[in-house]
């Protein structure tokens, strides 16, 4: 009697990264918005379909004033797709997403995922790896889009690294790997002492509590075969 | 030369005050001056290990608020003439606290005294911040066990990055000092090894207090260990780490395997 076996669907845990302007407005608002529209009137449209970010960091608004303010780029023609530097109080249920990736804020270290502004936004492929010689505390979280992360020392409980390429840790791992982060398949995870809490390449990920016993404590490389997350000892 | 000292942990109950007045007596006895500074706002203690808790009258939010001035409101120790205290508001909280007026206190205690120790509050917040941004090096107390020496992995990482000296791109000097450590409990497994613990957290060790029952009767009678009991066990750990934080050589001061405990003393970070 054939047996129906259900596929489980998998979540995959995917991350991108985009270049977006940043506008950040200063009190006075409406001197900020004169300025901005003498900047629209030489170049009409310039922010039309372009995905813009608002840091509020050197601004001192309370949560009507920006409100209004959403609106008033609204309707010249600008869509606000995330707030940074604000508070989070401030932030209503109906306003852009509060983000923290920004590269000064927190504690992550982000490469090639940058904002420069000034360039046309298109997410260039710059192969730059990233080599750390330090241990990664807990609560740190390292993310390299554009390549290889190789780590000198461990990474702790707690710890994330994240990269566009592969995962080289050649002390423990005891935190969490994401290789292959923007769809790169063929990446690869290698670390010398296996104690991770989570490995995942491409968004196919396992938790330690998946990871088969005699995995633990060695050194192992993690690949994808087929879409599946395959993880042996080195 | 002023040292600005912060003992931390990011974990809560593992022997921050306790170990922030042992060593603060074990400094002041050996002929240092030294200011111990409560950054607890709200959950104030280390008044009470100290036994000034009667003779509180203007606290740390005070003096940065300019309501009272700095000598206003320092307790000197009744014991130890170069022991002063400034203690923590209790009924205010953490947000009473800024940044400036933080920094202003410090370098106005940096004039006075040659160690100036923080007593962080727990956590990773504001309070656990303040109390480390202007800090010259850090005292990481840790208990060996697993949550404890993951937060304090976490606080390393914040030591590293949200330090004045740290912003600066300078080395923030960071000493391990682990705390209830039971050798027997240790060995049957019921608690991490001291080489786990420094294998995790890749620190240089500065000590290792052995658990002990001198630790609640002294901090009952409102003395820090290394005075109300000196001989015991957990005070001439203190002592010893003191002695090692102003750069001498202390030799081991653990009951128990010396063999052992003198060859860890000797060891460095990974």
């Amino acid at each position: 009697m054939p047996i129906a076996v259900s596929q489980r669907p998998s979540l995959r845990l995917l991350s991108r990264s985009f270049m977006a302007f940043v506008l950040a407005p200063e009190n006075p608002i409406a001197n900020w918005l004169a300025e901005l529209d003498l900047a629209l009137r030489r170049s009409a449209g310039f922010f039309a379909d372009r995905p813009v970010i608002m840091d509020l960091s050197r601004a001192n608004l309370s949560r009507h004033d920006l409100t209004q303010l959403i609106a008033d780029l609204n309707s010249r023609g600008i869509r606000i797709l995330g707030i940074e530097g604000t508070d989070p109080i401030l932030m209503d249920r109906d306003f852009p997403p509060r983000l923290r990736c920004s590269r000064v804020e927190g504690d992550r270290k982000m490469i090639g995922g940058g904002l420069d502004g000034g360039s046309s936004p298109e997410l260039s492929a710059r192969p730059s790896s990233l080599l750390l010689e330090e241990s990664v505390r807990s609560g740190q979280s390292v993310v390299c889009l554009t390549g290889d992360v190789t780590v000198v020392g461990s990474v702790a409980s707690g710890a994330d690294v994240i990269a566009g390429g592969s995962i080289h840790i050649y002390g423990t791992l005891r935190g969490r790997a994401l290789a292959g982060a923007n769809g790169n398949t063929d990446a690869r995870i290698f670390c010398s002492r296996n104690e991770a809490e989570l490995l995942a390449i491409d968004g196919a990920y396992r938790t330690a509590d998946d990871m088969e016993a005699n995995l633990r404590r060695q050194p192992i490389q993690a690949r994808l075969d087929n879409g599946m997350l395959m993880i042996t000892t080195v | 030369m002023v040292k600005v000292l912060v003992v931390t942990s990011g974990k809560g109950g593992v022997g921050k005050t306790t170990s922030t007045a042992a060593l603060g007596a074990a400094l002041a006895e050996g002929g240092q001056n030294v200011v111990v500074v409560d950054f607890d706002v709200g959950l104030r203690n280390l008044d009470l290990v100290l036994g000034a808790e009667r003779r509180v009258v203007f606290d740390l939010i005070n003096v940065v608020q300019g309501v009272a001035k700095l000598p206003q409101a320092l307790i000197r120790d009744k014991r130890i003439d170069t022991l002063s205290l400034l203690p923590a508001s209790q009924t205010r909280d953490k947000d009473a606290l800024t940044e400036e007026g933080v920094e202003r206190v410090i370098a106005e205690l940096r004039e006075k005294f040659d160690w100036v120790i923080c007593d962080s509050p727990a956590g990773i917040e504001r309070g656990a911040i303040l109390a480390m941004r202007f800090a010259d090096a850090a005292v990481i107390v840790t208990n060996p066990e697993v949550s404890s020496v993951r937060d304090s992995d976490r606080i390393i990482g914040m030591l590293d990055s949200k330090t004045a000296k740290a912003e600066k791109g300078e080395r923030i000097e960071k000493h391990l000092l682990i705390t209830r450590y039971d050798a027997a409990r240790a060995a049957r497994g019921e608690m991490l090894k001291i080489e786990d613990v420094l294998e995790i957290l890749s620190t240089p060790l500065l000590g290792v207090v052995p658990e002990s029952q001198d630790v609640l009767r002294a901090s009952n009678l409102g003395s820090p260990v290394t005075l109300s009991n000196k001989t015991s066990a957990p005070a001439r750990a203190y002592i010893a780490a003191a002695k090692k934080l102003k750069g001498e050589e202390a030799e081991s001061a653990i009951s128990g395997s010396r063999g052992l405990f003198g060859k860890l003393f000797g060891r460095r970070a990974a």
